[in-house]
């Protein structure tokens, strides 16, 4: 192997090796999403033992489907801070997509009667137009800091306020539409669930598709004369995977826990967020904009001596961000049938921020992963789902979420030291 | 050795002001391939000017720079690099939180079917680090965990992934130690071998007579002497760059005997 040569390199074979390879990282301080996992566990326990409803089925459901839009802001988040950044308006830039949602649906009313196609024409319109909006939100972000090298926290402290403003106008008067459950998205907010089987053959694709990726990228790595990881490897943590996502979702549709509910299964709501999070991570590990993305949260200086636009970089995060936080605010508005002058208020921003950085996603740049947001807003989800079930109101559920925040940034930061120590960036 | 080899860097009569400060006058410089040419010379020299100017940082204001003998402008730093002129600064530049394969190939990664090709990176990332020799332990581990040597040589490295025919290094050894100073002078021979013109800015006399072949010594923003090392003294040179001794006649010292000017 071209690659492992040296003998100073400590080397981990095989499946031992690879358990011994990650208990070596762990303790250098390289956590991954170790810390995560474990306190999602724990989390469960608690709960479940609290209140055996936790657990059962339809609110396993339920927890899922809220995951969906909070998390899709928070994909944009973890784009942000892996440039050192940061975004404190998606809470407002959801608020607005999900008014003008609302008051867009409403002017344009097409008769029940009229072709499919024009019902997509009109509800597919006002959606774009609403992402849209996010976009040049994003866009006058960007500019504003490559232009003016404003700090992104002024910049969007003060579109927080000025686009919650915009959004109020918009709603105008008594400030709350509620959506009519007509909409298309709507619909796929609250009522479009996977049949069970279908269920099953996503999870098999998926893995699939992942495990022939990996299988071919082996191949390659060992006809070049590198490492690879063996096959065996790869079939019992694909395996694993594959065995644990079919009996999650095998739950979802069963109606475990004391109240006997049905549930619902996967939800395509929650699907689209996860893919989402696979196609940025995607992005962000195998494109140049993703490497460069890296690069300049890691030395901006040495990212633009390397020939990177860093301008562009920057801009481009931005768009992204609040196009993620648009489209987030669209899901949630559906999902709650209504746009008011509190979408997107209280937790939003800060539940999405925290997501990210629970997730793993460093606040100091140039580390972290999209799936950060789906293990994060899990966490925090499930945090509020528990202590809802206790109807414990939103004062004791705030403090929590507050502290479970601040664990996770002193998490961050003192493994960003032993990692320092330990010679792992 | 310059006698055959081809020339690839003349520079005649090059001078830089900033404002009311004369940085740089009439300075000449001349590079040939496979040679390391040491610029040495006190605080306020004019060294890093002329790097500056060199690697497109900003142009000068008198004199000419002929590469291969075709008069040439370096108006920017994409300038340098497309003429094959390849700067390693002093800071390195590299992103901590990069493995060593994309670092040495950020900014121009290679693609395959829309992605991109980590196999071939990473391959010609060893190919690359075995013909200089480098002794890096993975090409997978973050920057941020190599020391200080094997950083300069991924610097070093990434600096010859654009086939340049000149490398300049600003101080490569100032901040390192005893075997890693030795390590990356092992590295400036390997590209000397390579056929590449090396411009070395050090203040480290021991390494510069180590490692190059020709230095050039500046004092306030003029040349103050031309000397091949083999027939040099560490005296001498210190004596040219403190100005106890002038070296700057005649104006254009001949390459193969500069020590003709000398009165001894």
């Amino acid at each position: 192997m071209t690659d492992l040569q040296d003998e100073r390199l400590i080397h981990y074979n095989g499946i031992g090796g690879a358990v011994r390879g990650f208990v070596s990282r762990v303790r250098g301080g390289d956590l991954g999403s170790l810390p995560v996992i474990a306190a999602l566990a724990v989390i469960w326990i608690v709960f479940q033992i609290i209140n055996p409803n936790f657990l059962s089925s339809a609110n396993l459901v339920n927890l899922l489907m809220q995951c969906a839009a909070v998390g899709t802001i928070s994909i944009g988040i973890v784009l942000v801070l892996l440039l050192g950044e940061i975004d404190l308006s998606v809470g407002s830039v959801s608020g607005l997509a999900a008014a003008i949602l609302a008051t867009g649906s409403l002017a344009i009313t097409v008769p029940a009667e009229a072709g499919w196609w024009l019902h997509l024409l009109v509800q597919g319109g006002v959606i774009l137009i609403a992402i849209a909006g996010g976009a040049v939100v994003g866009l006058a972000y960007g500019l504003l800091y490559t232009r003016f090298g404003v700090p992104s926290f002024v910049i969007t402290l003060a579109g927080l306020l000025a686009i919650l403003g915009l959004q109020l106008f918009l709603l105008g008067g008594d400030g709350s539409i509620v959506l009519s459950d007509k909409l298309g998205i709507v619909y796929f907010a609250q009522q479009l669930f996977l049949p069970e089987w279908a269920a099953y053959v996503v999870v098999v694709l998926a893995i699939g598709v992942m495990t022939l990726a990996q299988v071919i990228q082996g191949t390659r790595r060992r006809d070049a004369g590198l490492s690879f990881t063996s096959g065996g490897t790869i079939a019992v943590r694909n395996g694993a995977l594959l065995v644990a996502l079919i009996l999650v979702s095998w739950i979802l549709y069963r109606n475990f826990g004391p109240s006997q509910v049905q549930g619902r299964g996967v939800g395509v709501m929650f699907l689209f967020f996860v893919a989402l999070v696979v196609l940025m991570n995607i992005v962000l590990t195998r494109t140049s904009w993703g490497r460069a993305v890296y690069a300049v949260g890691g030395n901006v200086e040495a990212a633009r001596r390397a020939g990177i636009r860093v301008r562009n970089i920057y801009i481009s995060v931005f768009i992204l961000c609040s196009t993620f936080a648009a489209i987030g605010g669209l899901l949630a508005a559906a999902r709650g049938l209504s746009a008011n002058q509190s979408s997107g208020g209280g937790d939003t921003n800060l539940n999405a921020i925290a997501a990210a950085v629970i997730g793993g996603t460093s606040l100091f740049g140039g580390r972290g992963s999209a799936f950060s947001a789906l293990l994060g807003i899990v966490v925090i989800m499930s945090i509020s789902s528990g202590l809802t079930l206790m109807s414990l109101n939103s004062s004791v559920r705030f403090m929590i979420t507050g502290a479970v925040l601040l664990l996770a940034v002193i998490i961050d930061s003192m493994s960003r030291r032993s990692r320092a120590a330990a010679g792992r960036a | 050795m310059p006698d055959k080899a081809e020339r690839i860097l003349a520079l005649r009569g090059i001078g830089k002001r900033f404002g009311a400060v004369q940085a740089l006058s009439n300075v000449e410089l001349e590079v040939y391939a496979g040679e390391v040419v040491a610029i040495v010379g006190d605080n306020g020299a004019g060294k890093s000017t002329l790097v500056k100017i060199l690697s497109g940082v900003h142009p000068q204001d008198a004199g000419t720079i002929d590469f291969f003998d075709q008069t040439t402008t370096i108006a920017s730093p994409t300038d340098a690099r497309d003429l094959g002129i390849a700067t390693v600064f002093q800071d390195l530049a590299l992103c901590d939180n990069l493995d060593v394969v994309s670092n040495l190939f950020l900014g121009r990664e290679l693609h395959r079917s829309g992605g991109l090709d980590e196999i071939e990176m990473e391959q010609r990332a060893w190919t690359l680090l075995r013909e200089l020799s480098a002794k890096l332990p993975s090409v997978r581990i973050p920057v941020a965990s190599l020391s200080g040597g094997q950083r300069q040589t991924v610097a070093i490295a990434r600096s010859l992934i654009g086939d340049p025919s000149i490398v300049i290094l600003d101080e490569p050894t100032a901040a390192l130690g005893v075997a890693q100073t030795a390590e990356v002078l092992n590295l400036i021979e390997r590209l000397r071998e390579r056929g590449l013109g090396v411009i070395l800015i050090s203040h480290n006399i021991a390494d510069v007579q180590a490692v190059a072949d020709r230095i050039v010594v500046l004092r306030l923003g003029k040349n103050n002497g031309d000397f091949r090392v083999a027939d040099v003294t560490s005296e001498k040179i210190i004596a040219a760059i403190t100005g106890a001794a002038d070296f700057s006649e005649p104006k254009r010292p001949p390459v193969v005997t500069p020590l003709a000017a000398v009165t001894r």
